[in-house]
């Protein structure tokens, strides 16, 4: 696959409302909750669409994860949006005590990752969400790179219970799959025999336009969309790292905790090569806008560019 | 259901010994806060809430969250009197490997609907309960416990506000005033002012009773049963320890590891339980 910039054609919270508009119908059983940021996630038309089947429960994130474990309990299938920080960090004990201990189903989706909070800045700029919630047992981890893929998550979900996380964007990212791609395993997207790069949501687009400036030098790198980043998908990781003998990872979140640690202790435990990690190392949000910050962070295909240099130099 | 005001007295009695026994057998544990809401358990689990142990999954059930979840000891003696467990399951609260944790489990003990122990967390659930029973049509009811001291917790009254805003008359709150958290009374901690009054504050009908006359709890149920368009809130006036009067008046008795002394009172107070238990079973 060569890099395209083409935009997916709808926004990813109208995908999120789309599809959860066509699960509810199919199944009155679901539920939507969002804490008062329903404007912000285009799911204020479901409260009319959908009785019963929607909750604005105002701005209470805490109360909205018991009350999910609660629907949950009398046979209910709660999805529940908020922004990512809000849904993670703000409510985690009601998150992991009420929903995860508890082993009760719901969808979890935090909105606005990492540095695509933009205005919202430093308090709303989540880079520690995918680390807090990979550590609850049995809780999945997404991060949806397109909007075909987000869908397809929401419905793996949904199909499968227990408790899913998925990190998202709400704006429009870059199209990446096609509507009826499958997502059983992680996506290799370019296939090269020098270097890997693991990455995942808007990162995939950077590497994939860091792989193509890579090209132009010499270096054939393999391109893998990681999007399940718990559990993650060994087979292809360690298959990719066994041809190529290097990796990089690039995620928009903190190195610690999240894709890159992952990543790193798959590979410590059964596959040592040489890797490095882009991300955020020890730092917190700030305003700005999505382009600007990625190059505050270092979450760019130049920066992926350097650290495949430096990986390759340690083979 | 049926029941006397006398057989939930001697209902009441029973859970406060078997609560006792069981905390006896391991040497450690919640007795304030167990003892407490002995009386609104009998209430509820021997009048109103209609669960056996071989109908347990009917979704028309009533359902009871015990959100102050320290208090699970009295639960677990309740459910054994209900035949949810064993008498050996009660004897094994703590132990290693056990099924009865500190706090209720509900992967783990039969007739437990929610986990609790993390405070301000139960409420939300039970609400989460009540919401769905109502939009899914069912008649049922929604029963939980919070503590006095637990509502410190913001979570509770972000609870009580999606209650009254959504009409919950399907959610009765019980507050187990007993007037006392971990490190002393409520009011030197965080004064609670009026519960009577922050409830109807917050929306919900709200009436104050003697937590430890079984008669007035039940009256209150009934009148909470009556009620449309609003949860209801049940004040219990409550104390730490209730019914043994060495450990209501002992200083701290959030968790007691009994002395030798303590020992003495509370296998008294069993001695007493029990002979009283016998005449009654006797009339």
């Amino acid at each position: 696959m060569t890099f395209s910039s083409v935009l997916d054609q709808k926004e990813m919270r109208q995908t999120y409302a789309d599809t959860i508009r066509e699960l509810a119908k199919e199944d009155d059983r679901v539920i939507a909750l969002e804490a008062d940021l329903s404007s912000a996630m285009s799911t204020s038309r479901l409260e009319s669409e959908l009785p019963g089947q929607y909750v604005n429960v105002g701005i209470m994130e805490a109360n909205m994860m018991g009350l999910a474990a609660g629907l949950s309990v009398v046979g209910r299938k709660p999805f529940i949006h908020s922004f990512g920080q809000f849904v993670t960090r703000r409510a985690f004990d009601q998150l992991f005590v009420s929903l995860g201990y508890a082993k009760l189903n719901a969808v979890i989706v935090g909105s606005d990752a990492g540095v695509t909070a933009e205005h919202n800045g430093g308090t709303h700029m989540t880079f520690e969400d995918i680390g807090l919630v990979r550590e609850i047992p049995n809780a999945q981890v997404y991060e949806a790179s397109d909007s075909n893929q987000l869908k397809y998550l929401l419905k793996k979900a949904y199909k499968e219970g227990g408790l899913h996380y998925i990190r998202t964007i709400r704006k429009q990212s870059i199209n990446l799959y096609d509507e009826n791609e499958s997502f059983e395993k992680a996506k290799v997207l370019r296939t090269g025999k020098d270097v890997t790069i693991v990455a995942s949501g808007i990162m995939v687009g950077e590497s994939l336009k860091a792989a193509a400036k890579l090209a132009q030098i010499g270096i054939d790198a393999t391109v893998i969309d990681m999007f399940s980043i718990k559990p993650l998908d060994i087979e292809t990781l360690i298959e990719a790292a066994k041809k190529t003998g290097a990796v990089v990872t690039a995620e928009n979140h903190n190195v610690n905790g999240g894709l890159g640690s992952a990543v790193a202790e798959v590979l410590s435990e059964h596959y040592p090569v040489p890797l490095y990690r882009v991300g955020v190392r020890e730092r917190f949000g700030q305003v700005g806008k999505t382009e600007y910050l990625k190059t505050v962070y270092g979450l760019d295909a130049q920066t992926i560019v350097r650290e495949v240099e430096r990986v390759i130099e340690r083979k | 259901m049926q029941a006397t005001q006398t057989d939930l007295q001697v209902y009441a009695n029973q859970i406060r010994y078997y609560t006792l026994k069981e905390l006896q057998e391991l040497g450690f544990g919640h007795y304030g806060g167990s003892l407490s809401i002995v009386e609104v358990l009998a209430v509820l689990y021997g009048k109103h809430i209609n669960i056996e142990p071989n109908d347990a999954e009917n979704p028309d059930r009533d359902y009871f969250v015990l959100s102050k979840g320290h208090g699970g000891p009295a639960l677990y003696a309740t459910l054994f009197l209900k035949k949810f467990i064993s008498e050996e399951t009660l004897y094994s609260l703590n132990q290693n490997g056990t099924t009865l944790p500190s706090h209720p489990d509900r992967n783990l003990t039969p007739g437990v609907e929610m986990t609790t122990g993390s405070l301000g967390q139960g409420i939300s659930a039970a609400t989460g309960i009540a919401f769905g029973n109502k939009l899914d049509g069912r008649a049922n009811y929604t029963y939980a416990i919070v503590g006095d001291g637990e509502l410190n917790e913001g979570q509770c009254w972000e609870a009580f506000q999606f209650a009254a805003h959504h009409q919950l008359e399907n959610l009765v709150v019980f507050i187990d005033d007993n007037k006392k958290q971990l490190d002393g009374l409520t009011i030197d901690i965080m004064n609670p002012f009026d519960f009577v009054e922050k409830m109807k504050a917050f929306g919900f009908a709200a009436e104050r009773v003697d937590g430890s006359n079984v008669e007035e709890i039940d009256a209150a149920v009934e009148r909470a049963k009556q009620r449309t368009g609003k949860p209801t809130a049940i004040i219990l006036d409550t104390t730490k320890g209730q019914g043994v009067p060495y450990l209501e008046q002992k200083a701290d008795n959030h968790h007691i590891r009994p002395s030798a002394e303590d020992n003495n009172a509370i296998n008294k107070a069993l001695e007493e339980l029990e002979k009283a238990l016998q005449g009654g079973q006797n009339q």
